[in-house]
């Protein structure tokens, strides 16, 4: 328990954070008004963003443990614990969620028109258990927050998504559930053979034997994996993306996706650290088909939401590869990549979300040259588009050049040809390629552009909307040093145990054969 | 007279309606009747609750277990009865024989979980069987169809083939032991399992609540009388004598003590199977009640995890599975009940754009089948989680794993359900009245659901006292 810190001026903030949102459904039940719902809705995500930002100054930065921890006995007979707490690789990923929430309210102000009530309750939920999830330090707790953010984002895709909803919404439900029955399995043999706890910080660094780590490993990666989505697994993503409302694919693209790679880093890294290491070559790999998949096909889309959901395999490619070179450039980077592709493929779907609502079409030749008569709007586009593929001075260069580095570094370290850098490369090539491509013809077009006179550029609250999201497109890509220091201490302790551990693993295993 | 007031109550309630049957009062009047005596028999087994005493000559045992268990069972009635007020899928002359065999039954389940001696268990049973045997066939038949009949048929030729089967087995503790008391029977039997006619007496004494429970070898009536039974009858069917079942199940396997190995071996068998024909079978339904009837026997075999582990915290989570089983499927029928027309049949597809016709009943079926499903937060999958960190304990490593890939199997169907209720009909189509003691209903067992996913460790808790009692 050592590493785990309180934070005595204000005990229970994690814990109120998490709940505000849940706590904001009760008079939602109660009051059956859209009106009162959208406001409400918003005041409520608003207050938790606002009260989010005092983790910024309440965090230290220096240390790697566990804090503004709270631990409460839940559920007494297994040892079940309420017990929440960050560190430097959690603190991003939740203020991310808490600043990005209001910000969806916005976006579905007019987008949904029938039952906001209920629309707004969903997004409330979502929010409660996803907060949750990246602070969870109980197994039990994180398992039952990760499977019940199922149903508000189920019902978000099939009351309120496109034509082929259910669809979408039946898959999205099928891959992630089925991928996560294992990862319960996992939880509970962990359990068993740590005192018959579910305490996480036990479980990390345990000398589990070789043949358990590899299962327990597979149980993780195929839990997590579905969710990143890695390549083989990301069928979902597309449909899920395209038939979701406007704020369901933001929470997806910046929140869900995120679970995944944050899966990674909290569980699979710690707990099985020799698997990890051991089929780390696999691992990149596939991340390096995902990058290059998700590239190509996303050049071939005409469904404009389709082509940022494959833009998004290819980011996400780009974030296990990080994560999977084990050193501090590539991991680093990885979690500055999970950052930046929330705020700008959030952005772009924000903004396709406007074009949808003007045009209720989401393709790419019934958008085609608006740029003459929304000039604000393709302003906005083309920034986050070029963030997208990471032009230098947005957030997304940054957070691949690290990524890039990280994996040339692995290879140099091993005095190998850097086969998997260079494998990657034409990734960020692509990522250009099919974001001009859309971006040349959302603006321009061609000869034969539909008549878009009639179109009118974004309102206030649009603007409102997408400002922040370009501000942070610029802090991040100018000033990342503020946000790589939050996270710095943890994820160099993390690095260091994880290979001091393999060192020690295979000292051993070499005195054996000795 | 106190500690056999529900009993008691029962036996008058049977007598008014047995009155009002001979009155030929009009539909409505009998249906209240039934459900003030419904609300009595609750009130009056929970007044009886803290009554602890044996009766008639040591054969009838009134303690925290059998108490417990009444008032679940009351209470399950209750709900049953206030679910299926409209009680349309039976001609409208014969309802209050309807009721009659229903309160007998009840009955008959009642004193099923206070019986200490083998013959008062095996007359219980019958008593409550038999009520069910005439319900079955009960329904109004107006396609002509006689489908009612096959399975009132059905119900009774397998479950007078597990009586048979369970009287046997009786008499083998007999032959054992020289008695039939369950106390001499805890006493001695543990020493006695080295022998192998005390497991055969065992397994087959089993056997006839493992037909109760509907558990794989013993399951093949559940379909055929889940479709053709009243909808207000197989919510019956599919809840109250479960819970006795267990009661039963947890009375003869902590008998055995810590001498479970030679029985460990069938019950793994038995849960494996049930759950994964119950869920592979589930998955092609078109009926809903039969699904449901399907889903009911791999549930069944979640609840022997609890059973096989032979561990007082083990029993302990199978009695809350079962009491979380009950209310979820509760919620489930009562949407049967509210969505179908004239008491026919609830094909999935009839449920297309329930959440538009009825927002409250689509909200019910959402929260009773995912948790049905096993989807957290709500009881059924804290159960099932119960129930797979007891078997991991004991190391049944395989048996969680493919307990695992069942609930992922299982989803399927529940989502396919849940998928068609919350999509819109191509043609318009008339809402849903529901009446406000359907919506209190609807609540009430939503909240259950939620609460005891959450905070189940009070629940959990109470279990193991209760269980404790029984050792």
């Amino acid at each position: 328990m050592d590493q785990l810190l309180t934070y005595p001026e204000f005990p229970h903030l994690l814990s109120i954070l998490i709940f505000l949102p849940l706590a904001g459904v009760v008079p939602l039940l109660f009051i059956n008004n859209d009106a009162f719902s959208r406001n409400f809705a918003l005041v409520v995500t608003a207050i938790v963003a606002i009260i989010s930002l005092r983790l910024v100054t309440g965090f230290d930065t220096t240390i790697p443990h566990f804090q503004f921890v709270e631990d409460h006995t839940w559920i007494e007979s297994l040892n079940i614990r309420y017990t929440v707490g960050m560190d430097g690789i959690s603190i991003l990923l939740f203020l991310l969620t808490t600043l990005i929430m209001p910000f969806c309210v916005l976006a579905s102000w007019t987008y949904i028109k029938t039952r906001v009530r209920t629309f707004m309750i969903c997004l409330l939920i979502m929010e409660t258990s996803m907060l949750g999830v990246f602070v969870a330090l109980d197994f039990v707790l994180f398992y039952i927050l990760w499977e019940a953010m199922l149903i508000p984002m189920y019902l978000l895709i099939g009351i309120w998504g496109g034509p082929r909803k259910i669809y979408a919404s039946v898959k999205f439900f099928l891959y992630t559930l089925a991928g996560s029955v294992l990862l319960l399995v996992a939880i509970i043999w962990l359990y068993r053979h740590n005192g018959f706890s579910f305490h996480i910080p036990d479980m990390m660094w345990a000398d589990y034997s070789f043949t358990a780590q590899i299962l327990l490993f597979v149980a993780f990666f195929l839990a997590f994996a579905i969710k990143v989505p890695m390549f083989p697994f990301h069928t979902w993503l597309p449909a899920a993306h395209v038939e979701a409302p406007t704020a369901g694919s933001v929470i997806l693209a910046s929140v869900l996706l995120k679970m995944g790679t944050y899966g990674f880093l909290r569980f699979a890294l710690p707990i099985t650290p020799d698997a990890a290491i051991y089929l780390a070559q696999p691992v990149l790999w596939l991340s390096i088909a995902g990058i290059i998949y998700g590239g190509l096909t996303a050049l071939a889309q005409q469904d404009m939401k389709k082509l940022i959901a494959y833009s998004s395999v290819g980011h996400m490619g780009f974030v296990t590869l990080g994560i999977f070179v084990f050193n501090l450039q590539g991991v680093e980077g990885a979690i500055l990549q999970m950052i930046n592709h929330g705020v700008t493929t959030g952005a772009l779907f924000l903004c396709v979300g406007m074009i949808y609502e003007r045009t209720h079409s989401r393709d790419l030749l019934s958008a085609t040259g608006v740029g003459k008569y929304m000039p604000v709007f393709v302003t906005f586009l083309a920034f986050f588009s070029l963030s997208s593929f990471g032009f230098p001075g947005t957030n997304s260069f940054v957070g691949e050049f690290m990524i890039l580095a990280g994996t040339f570094q692995l290879d140099t370290a091993q005095g190998k040809f850097p086969y998997l850098a260079l494998a990657a490369i034409p990734g960020a090539i692509l990522a250009a390629a099919y974001m001009l491509r859309m971006l040349q013809k959302v603006v321009w077009g061609g000869t034969d552009n539909p008549d878009q006179s009639w179109q009118k550029d974004l309102n206030i609250r649009e603007i409102i909307t997408l400002a922040p999201f370009l501000f942070f497109v610029f802090w991040i890509g100018l000033d990342a040093k503020i946000f790589i220091n939050m996270m710095h201490t943890s994820v160099a302790a993390l690095l260091d145990k994880l290979h001091s551990h393999h060192h020690q693993a295979l000292a051993a295993a070499d005195l054996i054969l000795r | 007279m106190m500690p056999f007031l529900p009993e008691l109550s029962l036996l008058g309630a049977g007598l008014v309606i047995f009155f009002t049957c001979i009155g030929g009062k009009d539909g409505n009047t009998v249906k209240n009747i039934a459900i003030t005596l419904g609300a009595l028999i609750l009130v009056s087994s929970l007044l009886a609750f803290n009554q602890r005493q044996e009766l008639f000559f040591n054969t009838y045992r009134v303690d925290l277990f059998s108490q417990t268990f009444k008032v679940l069972i009351a209470a399950a009635m209750f709900a049953v009865l206030l679910l299926g007020k409209r009680l349309d899928g039976l001609q409208q002359k014969i309802h209050a024989e309807y009721y009659l065999c229903l309160f007998m039954s009840v009955l008959g389940l009642m004193m099923l979980v206070s019986s200490v001696e083998l013959l008062a268990i095996f007359i219980s049973l019958e008593l409550s069987s038999f009520a069910v045997y005439i319900m079955v066939p009960m329904r109004d038949d107006s396609g002509r169809y006689r489908f009612q009949m096959e399975a009132g048929a059905k119900y009774l030729l397998f479950g007078v083939m597990a009586t048979g089967f369970m009287l046997f087995g009786m008499s083998y503790f007999y032959g054992l032991t020289g008695s039939t008391r369950v106390d001499v029977l805890i006493a001695q039997l543990p020493g006695m399992f080295n022998h192998p006619t005390a497991v055969v007496a065992t397994v087959l004494v089993l056997c006839g609540f493992f037909y109760k429970l509907a558990v794989f070898p013993f399951h093949f009536w559940v379909p055929d009388v889940y479709e053709g039974a009243a909808n207000e009858t197989t919510a019956f069917i599919a809840t109250v004598p479960k819970l006795a079942a267990v009661a039963l199940l947890l009375r003869f396997v902590s008998m055995v003590g810590d001498n479970g190995e030679a029985l460990v071996n069938i019950l793994i068998l038995c849960s494996v199977f049930s759950m994964f024909y119950g869920n592979l079978a589930a998955l092609v339904q078109k009926d809903f009640k039969r699904m449901l009837g399907f889903s009911g026997i791999a549930h069944a075999g979640f609840v022997l995890m609890g059973l096989l582990v032979f561990h007082v915290t083990g029993y302990a989570h199978a009695l809350y599975y079962i009491c979380g089983y009950v209310v979820m499927n509760l919620a489930c029928f009562m949407v049967i009940c509210s969505v179908g027309t004239n008491g026919g049949n609830v094909l999935i597809d009839d449920l297309t754009g329930l959440y538009k016709r009825a927002p409250l009943l689509a909200l019910t079926l959402l929260i009773g089948l995912f948790a049905l499903a096993g989807i957290p937060p709500f009881v059924g999958f804290m159960g099932k989680f119960f129930l797979l960190v007891d078997a991991l304990r004991k190391d049944y490593l395989l048996l969680v794993i493919l307990a695992a890939i069942n609930t992922a199997i299982a989803i399927y169907y529940y989502l396919s359900v849940v998928r068609v209720a919350f999509c819109s009909a191509e043609d318009e189509q008339l809402p849903i009245v529901t009446p406000v003691h359907m919506k209190l209903l609807s609540v009430v067992l939503m909240a259950i659901i939620l609460v005891m996913g959450i905070f189940p460790s009070q629940f959990v808790r109470y279990a193991e006292n209760t269980i404790q009692s029984l050792m």
